[in-house]
């Protein structure tokens, strides 16, 4: 089987890339395992805090009240960035973004550089860029190291392999840390990443980072993590490289007092992150002594001025709404064909791709809700997902593909039925001789041809009842009403 | 106490049971119940799926067919749920200022089935007879769309005979989602099975919810599995007075 394809421009559409995960008993067993685990413990941190729906409410003012100032905060953090001794790039695209890391690793003569876990290098597709250029990626965080390494992709923002168990850890890292007497403890797995990942900390000097919040007013770039091996690359290189979206600058310092706390219980299920870096451009003597930071659009500007998708930049990435989501636990994360999984995913992937792709993503959802439910920043997505799918079949109507689609017609057919009730009444009565030839004799439909065998494929259908309500009613009043019933 | 019923447009082609049970239900609680025959259907199904402007005529008819009437009664929370969250930005972006104010005026007096008979008719105990082990699901809709809460329970609680038996994950999808169902039929397959799976552990007679969309899913995927459960609306149980609805 070939691996998951994470470019939304290649990647199949979300039903067809979901077929074959379904039939992968252990990776969706690890799915559910995972997901319940950082649920329970998320559940528990969130309700000992008495003001968690206030402290929701506060970390979403905060995160609209950037986006409604974006241009002024992202001035201010370049500003005091570059008065701190950092160097502030600014990249419309991925491509542009991407030149400028190359560039940047060019001059530095680099051949490797260390990273540290970056769903937004993953959006730019960097790690292949960078091998064209000769340059090899280090991951160092233990679950994109895991990946690395086992050539896989990641399926969850947060945790990246939460897919993968322990048993096919120990089985990548005795295959390609050539150990073949590991054990699959997890002391023993960490002492053997350890070993591997210290040598990159202290022999290469370049490295790249991702970015949690960017501070304005003193032009900081904060990171969480657990591990500490994102501080190690934070700190020992000389050339340090922080890829961040736009969205991602916070005003003020003391706004990470709220993020920081939603962040760590909804992500983590901590009620703080176990290594929160913070820092401000380059102190001589200590640390990176050339700081660079890439501010990413990718299209992120172009969701600013929507009204209704442009909460979708509020996102912390926590993931909280990929382990509740109960399509995401029955999928996993490759199969929505793009780093960012999860109810998130579907409405920010088709959004970066311009809605010239991913298109079947904001369909990959029940609109159940509990993803709006858990969002530490309020992020209505199925909102946001309702109106996708209107741009999605806007994008449609102007297709002439439109009349042999059969779930197209089928739209149009119902809404000139609904249109009156004479004929949603004239529907209901060839509908019923229509099923006729579908019933079974004990009432039942098995088999339904077109979009029904889309139903049938697992649940039966009872067949049309004899009378419609309407014709109940209209009965009854004819007889005289409810005495005569 | 005068209400229009809003039967929905599945409950009347599909499931008029449903609707019968409705209207023995509220006439014995008093109600002096209308059926306005100009009704189709809420839109749901068009706004969910992306189409707009279809979704806009048909709630441009509800508010105009219902404007006048004392309040609305629906046996269906994810149709309520769709007059509530989606019709105020539909009307804010297609329609016209006395469609709004029409809508504003019409929207507090529009209920859910178990909101009405718990929060305007005031009644938990609806004299209903219902001697099976019961099953609950809560549909998406009435949990986080309506925030239902305890209405339900309340209602099943007071039911005679009835033994209501929790079902384990009750904030969990079924995975019927409308035209989810069809446009990614294997995930919700994979979705539906999970919910069987804690639905049976119940070992209930009965699987009830509030809505017969969730039901026909979960009903038609316990009869093609044989399974003995058998799915009937929440309003079915309170009409009942001796043994199973028929």
């Amino acid at each position: 089987m070939s691996g998951p394809v994470m470019d939304p421009r290649l990647a199949p559409p979300f039903p067809q890339a979901a077929l074959p995960i379904l039939q992968n008993t252990q990776l969706r067993k690890n799915v559910a395992h995972a997901t319940d685990v950082i649920q329970t413990k998320r559940n528990r941190l969130v309700a000992e805090k008495q003001d968690w729906q206030q402290l929701r409410s506060a970390a979403a003012a905060i995160r609209a009240h950037v986006l409604a100032n974006l241009a002024h905060y992202l001035e201010e953090f370049e500003k005091n960035c570059t008065a701190a001794g950092g160097v502030v790039h600014w990249a419309r695209d991925a491509a542009e973004a991407r030149q400028i890391i190359i560039d940047i690793l060019r001059e530095e003569k680099a051949t490797e550089v260390i990273k540290i876990k970056t769903m937004t290098s993953a959006e730019i597709q960097l790690n292949p860029s960078l091998e064209k250029a000769g340059i090899s990626a280090v991951e160092t965080d233990l679950a994109e190291l895991i990946l690395q390494l086992g050539d896989d992709e990641p399926s969850h923002i947060v945790v990246p392999a939460l897919h993968v168990n322990r048993q096919q850890v120990r089985e990548i890292f005795a295959r390609r840390m050539s150990l073949p007497q590991l054990p699959d403890d997890p002391e023993a797995l960490a002492a053997a990443a350890r070993t591997y990942l210290r040598k990159k900390f202290l022999s290469v000097p370049t490295a790249i980072s991702g970015a949690n919040f960017l501070i304005a007013e003193n032009g900081s770039v904060a990171i969480v993590e657990s591990e500490g091996n994102g501080r190690m690359c934070l700190t020992l290189p000389r050339t340090l490289i922080t890829l961040a979206g736009i969205e991602k600058v916070l005003p003020r310092f003391s706004d990470l007092e709220v993020l920081l706390q939603v962040l760590a219980r909804s992500a983590t299920g901590e009620r703080l992150n176990p290594y929160n870096s913070l820092w401000s451009g380059v102190v001589p003597g200590d640390g990176p002594q050339k700081f660079h930071v890439v501010l990413l659009d990718n299209g992120r500007s172009e969701i600013l001025g929507r009204k209704v998708e442009r909460q979708t930049l509020q996102c912390i990435r926590c993931a909280a709404c990929l382990n509740t989501c109960p399509v995401y636990r029955q999928t996993g994360g490759h199969a929505y064909g793009s780093p960012y999984a999860g109810p998130i995913g579907a409405i920010l992937t088709p959004q970066l791709e311009h809605m010239q792709h991913a298109q079947s993503l904001p369909y990959a959802s029940s609109l159940c809700a509990a993803c709006y439910e858990v969002c530490p920043v309020k992020i209505n997505i199925p909102e946001v997902l309702i109106d996708l799918r209107a741009k999605v079949v806007d994008q449609e109507r102007e297709e002439a593909s439109r009349w042999t689609d059969p779930m197209y017609m089928g739209m149009k057919a119902a809404n000139f039925v609904f249109g009156s009730a004479s004929r949603f009444r004239l529907a209901q009565r060839f509908g019923k001789l229509g099923l006729r030839f579908f019933t079974d004799k004990d009432g039942w439909i098995r088999k339904l041809p077109s979009l029904g065998a889309r139903w049938t494929l697992s649940r039966d259908l009872p067949g049309m009842p004899d009378q419609t309500f309407r014709d109940w009613w209209a009965e009854r009043e004819a007889r005289g009403g409810k005495e005569a019933r | 106490m005068r209400a229009s019923l809003f039967i929905t447009c599945y409950n009347d082609t599909l499931f008029p049971q449903t609707g019968r049970a409705v209207v023995r239900l509220l006439e014995r609680l008093g109600v002096d119940l209308d059926f306005l025959p100009a009704q189709t259907c809420c839109g749901q199904m068009h706004a969910n799926t992306g189409f707009r402007g279809e979704a806009y005529s048909q709630a441009k008819r509800f508010v105009q067919l219902y404007r006048d009437t004392e309040c609305v009664v629906i046996p269906s929370s994810s149709c309520v749920a769709m007059i509530r969250d989606q019709y105020a930005g539909l009307f804010e972006e297609l329609g016209n200022e006395g469609l709004r104010s029409q809508f504003a005026a019409l929207l507090p007096r529009v209920f859910e089935l178990s909101e009405f008979l718990t929060d305007k008719l005031g009644v938990d105990d609806v004299g209903a007879h219902f001697p099976h082990r019961v099953a609950y699901h809560a549909s998406c809709h009435g949990l986080r769309g309506l925030h239902l809460g305890e209405r339900p329970f309340r209602l099943l609680s007071r039911v005679r005979g009835l033994k209501l038996i929790p079902v384990a994950n009750l904030d969990r999808c079924c995975g019927f989602g409308g035209t989810f169902s069809v446009k990614n039929a294997e995930v919700s397959t994979a979705m539906l099975d999970a919910k069987l799976v804690d639905l049976l552990a119940t070992d209930a007679e009965y699987c009830t919810a509030l809505d017969n969309s969730c039901l026909m899913h979960v009903g038609g995927g316990l009869h093609r599995r044989n399974l003995n459960m058998k799915p009937i609306h929440l309003a079915e149980i309170l009409a009942s007075t001796e043994g199973p609805a028929g």
